[in-house]
């Protein structure tokens, strides 16, 4: 079915992720190092007992070299064991796999949203550039990109949950329980990630329909007597479909932490609420979990991003 | 016969100042976007004087007042004048960004020089950790370095910094990889100059362009995540004023008085799509070969 470079190129490809998840590893482990002071007293908090101090420094291993402290933090999570919260005492993991869905539901909405109204501002941009159209869709695009996610979504909430009461204004249902419920409640907050999305993708598939539009071979075409419509369809979009991964790469990167910033507006209980409130009280284990797990999800995008574009892209064979 | 050619050409070729003079008049958005951020400065620099109120003067009688001749903007629920806020969120805000690129720049500008310069394995060990970097989801690592420096508007940003850092570096060490190779770079290397100068002499000058471009942005981008970390509590600690944290507080009281989140709301708007504007005029009158809009 693929043919033997193409493997190739995917095997490689996966290979190359190895080193970039051991060093995010080292990475997220250091965030530890950043703190000031006697690590095991200050994340311990005020007041704290002596005996919570030493249960602290026991955990991390504080008293053991750098380098042993990691390769045992590192054994740990690689088994599945991203210890404990201070506060709450609950597996990091545990409160990970509760959060994630409700983040997870939201970026796909977002992402789809994002695609559905950026392909279309795009296409139409591109196909008249110069036109008060396409200058409408790019004002447009600058404004989705300037716009903060947040002050978007209280716009939202003031409107449609507030003004209008169309749409739930804060909380999550669980998309198992009650999948209609559970988009209802993803909706606003979808719309709200979705603006720099929408920017990014109407602009990116506008420069590359416009460059592939005005190319030497799109001359040919027209000069064979092709409509100008049958051109855009069969050969511009044909073209630029690829680019279009890359940006979903990349967005999904940017949503995943929008997301932080936008779940705090609608109180959704997801990553974002998680990491926010383990930085407020110095919940060191789960801000390293949730910084953990949130690179291994941009990394995986970003390899079936890869992947993907190796499979579509005739050029390599 | 060449070399009087490329003289006569350097003399006809407009001056810098000339050609700020033609930018303005060709890119009227541009040109708005910087006296838009001048005035911003200005206000920064003029706050005591200009604003009618205190910051954090309270005055109980006015909670959530709504606009009016007293209070051009309202009042906050403790009876903060909104205008003064928004006015004293200006130097807080440039400070912000001003700080978060700054520290950018001392790290991702020599790490990229570095990198690009020296290649081999040196290149091989900074890109690895630049990729990773970037595949950090960049405020949930800002908050993550937040956390561990301790909440506040200064360590905010320096967590800011730190996370842009590769974006800037990722750009100079390409931009040097191109530039490493030219012929004066070679000139000066057989004259023996010090790698140190080469770098800082002939390397750097030519890497500057899509920096100042990037940097534009990147303010914005700290603009964004300055209000982001100030609305979530990570950022500017209470009672000082921030357009991020204003933000917070009106939407506690979304539901009496709405029209408080607009005025912080707009500002954050508009001076993002200042940098944004002016960063893209930047490189349209940097780049030679990019069409004129």
């Amino acid at each position: 079915m693929l043919s033997a470079t193409k493997r190739r190129i995917i095997g490689r490809r996966m290979l190359q992720t190895i080193p970039v998840i051991v060093l995010s590893t080292f990475i997220v482990f250091g965030l530890l190092k950043l703190v000031p002071g006697d690590i095991a007293v200050t994340l311990a908090g005020e007041n704290a007992t002596d005996q919570r101090i030493a249960e602290i420094r026991q955990m991390y291993g504080l008293d053991q070299p750098f380098l042993v402290q990691y390769g045992e933090w590192l054994w740990k999570a690689v088994q599945g064991d991203l210890s404990k919260s201070l506060l709450s005492g609950e597996a990091v993991l545990t409160s990970i796999a509760r959060c994630f869905p409700n983040t997870l539901l939201i970026v796909v909405m977002g992402l789809s949203i994002a695609l559905m109204v950026g392909i279309p501002l795009g296409i139409a941009a591109a196909s008249r550039p110069g036109s008060w159209l396409d200058g409408l869709v790019m004002s447009i695009a600058s404004l989705g990109v300037a716009i903060p996610n947040f002050w978007l979504a209280m716009l939202l909430v003031a409107f449609f949950a507030l003004g209008l009461n169309w749409l739930p204004a804060t909380g999550s249902v669980p998309f198992g329980e009650d999948p209609g419920g559970a988009l209802r409640h993803a909706l606003l907050p979808a719309i709200a990630l979705a603006s720099g999305g929408v920017a990014e993708v109407s602009r990116q598939l506008r420069s590359s329909l416009v460059e592939i539009l005005s190319s030497q071979q799109v001359r040919t075409l027209h000069a064979k007597g092709l409509s100008p419509s049958n051109i855009l369809w069969r050969h511009g979009l044909k073209n630029v479909s690829v680019n279009l991964l890359t940006v979903i790469s990349l967005l999904a990167n940017r949503m995943l932490a929008a997301t932080v910033v936008v779940e705090a507006v609608f109180a959704i209980p997801g990553m974002g609420g998680l990491i926010v409130n383990a930085a407020i009280n110095r919940d060191f284990p789960v801000v390293q979990g949730v910084v953990f797990a949130m690179v291994l999800v941009v990394v995986l995008i970003n390899l079936t991003a890869d992947v993907l574009y190796s499979v579509l892209d005739p050029r390599i064979s | 016969m060449s070399t009087a050619t490329g003289i006569a050409l350097a003399v006809t070729e407009p001056g810098p100042l000339h050609r700020l003079g033609g930018w303005i008049r060709n890119d009227i958005r541009g040109a708005v976007s910087l006296g838009f951020l001048l005035l911003l400065v200005v206000v920064s620099l003029l706050a005591p004087v200009i604003a009618p109120y205190s910051p954090t003067e309270q005055d109980y009688n006015a909670a959530l007042a709504p606009m009016s001749a007293a209070h051009w903007l309202g009042a906050d629920d403790l009876g903060r004048d909104t205008l003064s806020r928004l006015i004293y969120g200006a130097p807080a805000t440039l400070y912000a960004c001003s700080l978060a690129v700054g520290i950018a720049l001392l790290l991702g500008v020599p790490v990229g020089l570095i990198a690009g310069y020296f290649g081999g394995w040196v290149d091989d060990v900074i890109s690895r950790i630049i990729d990773t970097l970037l595949s950090f989801p960049a405020i949930v690592l800002a908050i993550a370095v937040t956390g561990a420096l301790g909440i506040g508007l200064t360590n905010g940003m320096i967590s800011v910094g730190i996370v842009f850092s590769p974006q800037l570096a990722r750009l100079v060490r390409a931009r040097t990889l191109v530039v490493r190779g030219e012929l004066y770079v070679d000139a000066a290397r057989c004259f023996g100059a010090p790698t140190s100068r080469i770098l800082s002499r002939h390397i750097l000058p030519n890497t500057i362009q899509p920096v100042i471009v990037q940097v534009t942005l990147l303010l914005a981008g700290a603009l964004l995540a300055e209000a982001s970390l100030s609305f979530l509590g990570l950022g500017i600690q209470p009672p000082n004023p921030s357009w991020g944290a204003m933000l917070a507080r009106a939407y506690q009281n979304m539901e009496i008085a709405p029209e408080q989140m607009y005025p912080p709301g707009l500002a954050i708007l508009f001076t993002a799509l200042a940098f944004n504007t002016l960063g893209e005029s930047l490189r349209i009158a940097l780049d030679p070969t990019a069409k004129r809009r």
